[in-house]
């Protein structure tokens, strides 16, 4: 690991402040994802700024929503009765993400951030635009068999890892960002950015800004919503597909559905075309079956990646149909 | 901007019951910490990388890879390690039903499977076969004991380990 300087942040400005003194400079909260990528000389931060001890954790009940602090542990917010009971697809995936000890570490703030596993990003002798913009990607013509089919662009194709952000993105979660001029609220499907020709750029955060809350309110979709996993493993395994859906059925109908897809897309996949299709329609097979093809319009597959757009729209019907059936 | 030389300066924290005082560089692991600098060598250093869980520590009381962390957030907290599982010379009931179930071959993952496994117990998450798995599947063992590992913390589950 290069050398780098450490300081500890007493408060939120203070942290902001720290961080913006030096370009580069990165937060430590779990440590999980900033020190592996420091091992592999893909950070390379000048100052890490540590934010551990910040007064960020809580899960706070809101009179419409929920809050998750920042800092709350993503075992913390898997094992919340609150979250359990009003957004299962979260506390699912949360518990589908990683492993016992990763969870007890890893915060909220910092796993809406993690980065992607595409190995060309991980290892620094490989061209990646990500990594240092305009080298090229040598993700395009490599081993690409996990790689994204939405949101592609001719400069980046690395998939968004993750299960957290999966669920948050279905369940239309709020990302509560502190800067300079106090608190904004980013709806999450617009706190990623899709590489288009900078895929360096991965949210909507500006340096010297900090996540200090994400929110969710309630809402009978969000209380019936589920995450289904699908991997080359039974655990410990990033996605090859996952699914966040959540229906809303009154009389008979859907009346709101929710449709999130992960390991697929270069950014949490929000399928909205495909909530459309499922909008007052009866909850059935052949709905299922419909949004699942116009889930996966667009897809710009390689040969190695392909499977993923039959084994998605196989993964979203199972998926809709246990939240159907299953009713949680 | 050029890299900002490292500093020293002392870190407090307690580890296996004892107040202990180390001077390290901001870049030095939990993990180095306890074996190089506290040499207490039990816990492993198998890829460093976050992906085995040879390493895996409790702090305060729940276990996370020491590996994944720098040493210095962790001042003032709790560190417990393999060497400070027994208490008065008798082996914790997890290590005693690893002995007591073979669940080992090399050894070389075993503190941090003893380690992962009284973390996932006081989780209440070893409830049965399927779950025991399910808890302990960030521990990778190359030697292949993975049924005695399971029957070593059902057995240690059962004996209200």
């Amino acid at each position: 690991m290069r050398p780098f300087e450490y300081v500890v942040a007493g408060s939120p400005a203070d942290a902001r402040a720290l961080l913006r003194e030096v370009p580069g400079a990165r937060y430590y909260a779990g440590g999980t994802t900033l020190v592996d990528l420091m091992k592999a000389e893909v950070e390379r931060p000048p100052r890490v700024v540590d934010i551990s001890r910040l007064p960020l954790a809580a899960v706070e009940l809101r009179a419409d929503r929920v809050r998750i602090g920042a800092l709350a542990r993503n075992s913390d917010v898997a094992d919340d009765p609150t979250v359990g009971q009003h957004f299962p697809a979260l506390a699912q995936a949360l518990r589908s993400g990683a492993s016992g000890q990763l969870r007890n570490a890893a915060t909220v703030g910092g796993n809406l951030q993690q980065r992607t596993r595409c190995p060309y990003f991980r290892e620094t002798r490989w061209r990646c635009n990500k990594r240092e913009p305009g080298s090229g990607c040598d993700a395009l013509e490599g081993f690409n068999r996990g790689h994204a089919i939405l949101g592609t662009s001719e400069h980046c194709i690395a998939t968004a890892p993750g299960d957290m952000a999966v669920a948050l993105v279905a369940l239309d979660a709020e990302v509560v960002i502190e800067g300079e001029g106090g608190e904004r609220r980013v709806p999450i499907t617009e706190f990623y950015l899709l590489p288009g020709a900078s895929p360096e750029r991965e949210t909507a955060l500006a340096h010297g800004e900090l996540i200090v809350a994400v929110e969710l309110r309630f809402a009978a979709v969000n209380e019936r919503s589920r995450y289904l996993k699908l991997r080359d493993r039974a655990s410990y395994e990033f996605a090859l597909v996952s699914v966040a859906a959540g229906l809303a059925i009154e009389h008979g109908a859907i009346r709101t559905a929710r449709l999130a897809l992960g390991g697929v897309g270069t950014v949490p996949w929000r399928a909205r075309d495909a909530e459309d299709v499922l909008l007052n329609v009866a909850p059935d097979e052949d709905a299922y079956v419909r949004a699942a093809e116009v889930a996966l319009d667009g897809a710009v597959t390689r040969p190695q990646n392909a499977f993923k757009v039959e084994l998605a729209q196989r993964a979203i019907v199972r998926a809709l149909r246990g939240v159907a059936e299953g009713g949680a | 901007m050029p890299p900002i030389a490292p500093s020293t300066a002392p870190l407090t924290l307690r580890l296996n019951g004892r107040e202990r005082t180390f001077l390290v560089e901001p870049q030095v692991t939990l993990l180095d910490l306890i074996r190089e600098r506290a040499g207490l060598p039990g816990t492993k250093k198998g890829c460093d990388r976050g992906q085995c869980g040879a390493c895996t520590v409790l702090v305060n009381g729940r276990r996370v890879l020491s590996c994944l962390a720098l040493a210095w957030p962790h001042a003032g907290d709790d560190v417990v390690t393999i060497e400070g599982l027994a208490q008065n010379g008798a082996p914790h009931p997890v290590q005693a039903a690893f002995v007591e179930h073979d669940a080992l071959q090399c050894g070389y993952c075993t503190p941090g499977q003893i380690m992962s496994a009284v973390g996932a117990l006081r989780e209440g998450r070893a409830t049965d076969d399927d779950a025991i798995r399910e808890a302990m599947s960030g521990n990778i063992c190359r030697c292949g004991a993975y049924v005695n590992i399971v029957a070593a913390v059902r057995a240690a589950r059962e004996a209200g380990a």
